[in-house]
């Protein structure tokens, strides 16, 4: 029976798929659109799925957008899986934002701070018009540079350190774990929840960040500081004994800096969330600074009642290939698990039954 | 970030750092004015994998793992007996090969100051010059706050 079944799937799969793939190309007479293309104009796309398949590689992630028909979930999915085919070469020197080639870096809690605010390629102070412009196709005019470039620039936490109202960067952990070698396991330290919501679903993170300025766990954030630019990443092949730099990757860092009344063991000053992503991703890096924040209550000795605060609720459910794999897997064929429930079903009506006869 | 003065391998990695950012057509293009690379063989690759890029808590403090990079490496020996490495944060075969290779050569006496004057300086400056462009169109972005001067004067 089984293998019936099977065979006669077999076919209908195939021929599923070759709709599909003639679904996905959509109309012929439309020019098909390249790879390229989707990396240099579609380029926030690309960031969002290389976070969320938490592999760095914009032509796989654009490739992965194409085959996914602009699914960003199916298409991080896609780049989870063939990052298993990969060996693993080592791990990075931690990379160093304060050194990163700054292309945007604002601070909502000092005007006037050494570096500026620098705004860079950003959709803040946009109007939300729809630009026909766009569809008609038009090449922009050329950004306009200044005589200069910009400094390296401090980051704001540094910059608050002296007196001690703010809190450090927190001690180090040691090794951290490392979630792509090891299953999730609670109590999980900061380390691994930040790995857990570098590649958390961006809307999940947002609805979680947003929960907790609803008052669903309060944290009374400013944002200390978002930077976004690219960053040198460096590792120490074993053959060379020494650290070599293989290149630059783009990164987007936001140190939010909360409000803290103080506990018995620590006096009032600002506590920081953390949040660094893939690419331009600016929500993300917000959202997770938020969120890390938040789930940092029981550790500063804070009611953790709201579900932002619940690290298990949260690391349980923040991983988007994670999700839709259980959500999505109910519409494969259950049809044994039904048959048997409707079986117990049967049954207990005709138990039902029997027991009014008697009485 | 910038090495040490007295570390021994700083004006290798300095060389390292310009080749791992090289597309291997400008390798290509600039290797074309230079004597020919002697022959090699490899060593080892080129092949992809990956490499788990690391963060810091609050961006300085404990190391957490962030995601991981697609990267190429390669290793190889060339016929005048140096032994050249790349690693490069993307995947591309050919740029991780020639890269190894010009390591090898430039670690060649022989060879080094042809090497270094024809590929790695001309790569530099133009990898110096895209930061500069981006550093420059950033600086036109920086907020020019006037209204405290204006309503002082």
């Amino acid at each position: 029976m089984a293998y019936v079944a099977v065979k006669g799937g077999e076919r209908a799969i195939d021929n599923a798929h070759a709709w599909l793939a003639e679904t996905r190309r959509g109309d012929q007479a439309v020019a098909e659109i390249a790879t390229d293309q989707i990396s240099e104009q579609l380029g926030r796309a690309v960031d969002r799925v290389m976070s969320e398949g938490g592999l760095y590689d914009r032509d796989l992630a654009a490739l992965a957008i194409k085959q996914a028909q602009g699914d960003l979930i199916e298409a991080a999915f896609l780049l989870r899986a063939y990052r298993t085919t990969l060996p693993r070469f080592g791990y990075s020197t931690p990379v160093d934002t304060g050194a990163m080639h700054i292309h945007r870096r604002v601070s909502a809690v000092f005007k006037d701070l050494p570096g500026g605010q620098i705004l860079g390629p950003t959709y803040d102070y946009t109007h939300r018009l729809l630009d026909f412009a766009l569809a008609a196709g038009a090449a922009p005019p050329a950004a306009p540079q200044a005589e200069s470039g910009i400094a390296a620039m401090p980051r704001v936490s540094d910059l608050l350190d002296d007196e001690g109202l703010i809190e450090g960067d927190g001690a180090d952990e040691g090794e951290p774990g490392d979630l792509t070698r090891e299953p999730l396991a609670f109590p999980a330290n900061r380390a691994l929840r930040l790995q857990a919501l570098a590649r958390g679903d961006e809307g999940f993170l947002l609805a979680m960040g947003y929960s907790t300025q609803r008052g669903w766990g309060g944290t009374h954030p400013f944002v200390g500081e978002i930077r976004m630019g690219e960053v040198a990443v460096e590792i120490t092949p074993p053959e060379l004994g020494f650290a070599i730099d293989i290149g630059d990757i783009t990164l987007t860092e936001c140190q939010m800096v909360n409000q803290f009344a103080g506990s018995k063991t620590k006096p009032p000053q600002f506590t920081r969330g953390y949040g660094l992503a893939f690419g331009h991703s600016e929500r993300k890096a917000m959202a997770m600074a938020l969120v890390d924040r938040s789930l940092r209550a029981e550790e500063l000795g804070e009611e953790a009642t709201a579900p932002a605060q619940n690290v298990e609720f949260v690391l349980y459910h923040s991983d988007n290939i994670e999700g839709t794999g259980f959500v999505e897997h109910l519409k494969l064929p259950h049809y044994v698990d039904f048959q048997s429930e409707l079986e117990t079903i049967r049954r207990m009506r005709a138990d039902a039954g029997r027991a009014e006869e008697m009485a | 970030m910038t090495p040490a003065s007295d570390d021994p391998n700083a004006e290798r990695k300095a060389w390292m750092r310009v080749l791992a950012r090289a597309s291997a057509g400008d390798m290509r293009a600039l290797l074309a004015d230079c004597p020919a690379l002697p022959p090699h063989i490899r060593l080892r690759g080129p092949e992809v994998g990956l490499v788990m890029a690391r963060g810091r808590i609050g961006g300085g403090g404990g190391a957490f793992n962030l995601g991981e990079i697609a990267v190429t490496r390669c290793t190889v020996r060339s016929e005048a007996g140096q032994v050249g490495h790349a690693t490069i944060a993307r995947r591309d075969d050919e740029a991780a090969e020639l890269a190894a290779r010009i390591d090898a050569a430039l670690q060649d006496p022989a060879r080094h100051d042809a090497m270094a004057a024809r590929v790695i300086t001309p790569l530099a400056a133009a990898q110096e010059k895209r930061r500069q462009d981006a550093a420059r169109r950033a600086a036109a972005t920086q907020v020019q706050f006037f209204t405290m001067a204006t309503m002082r004067s």
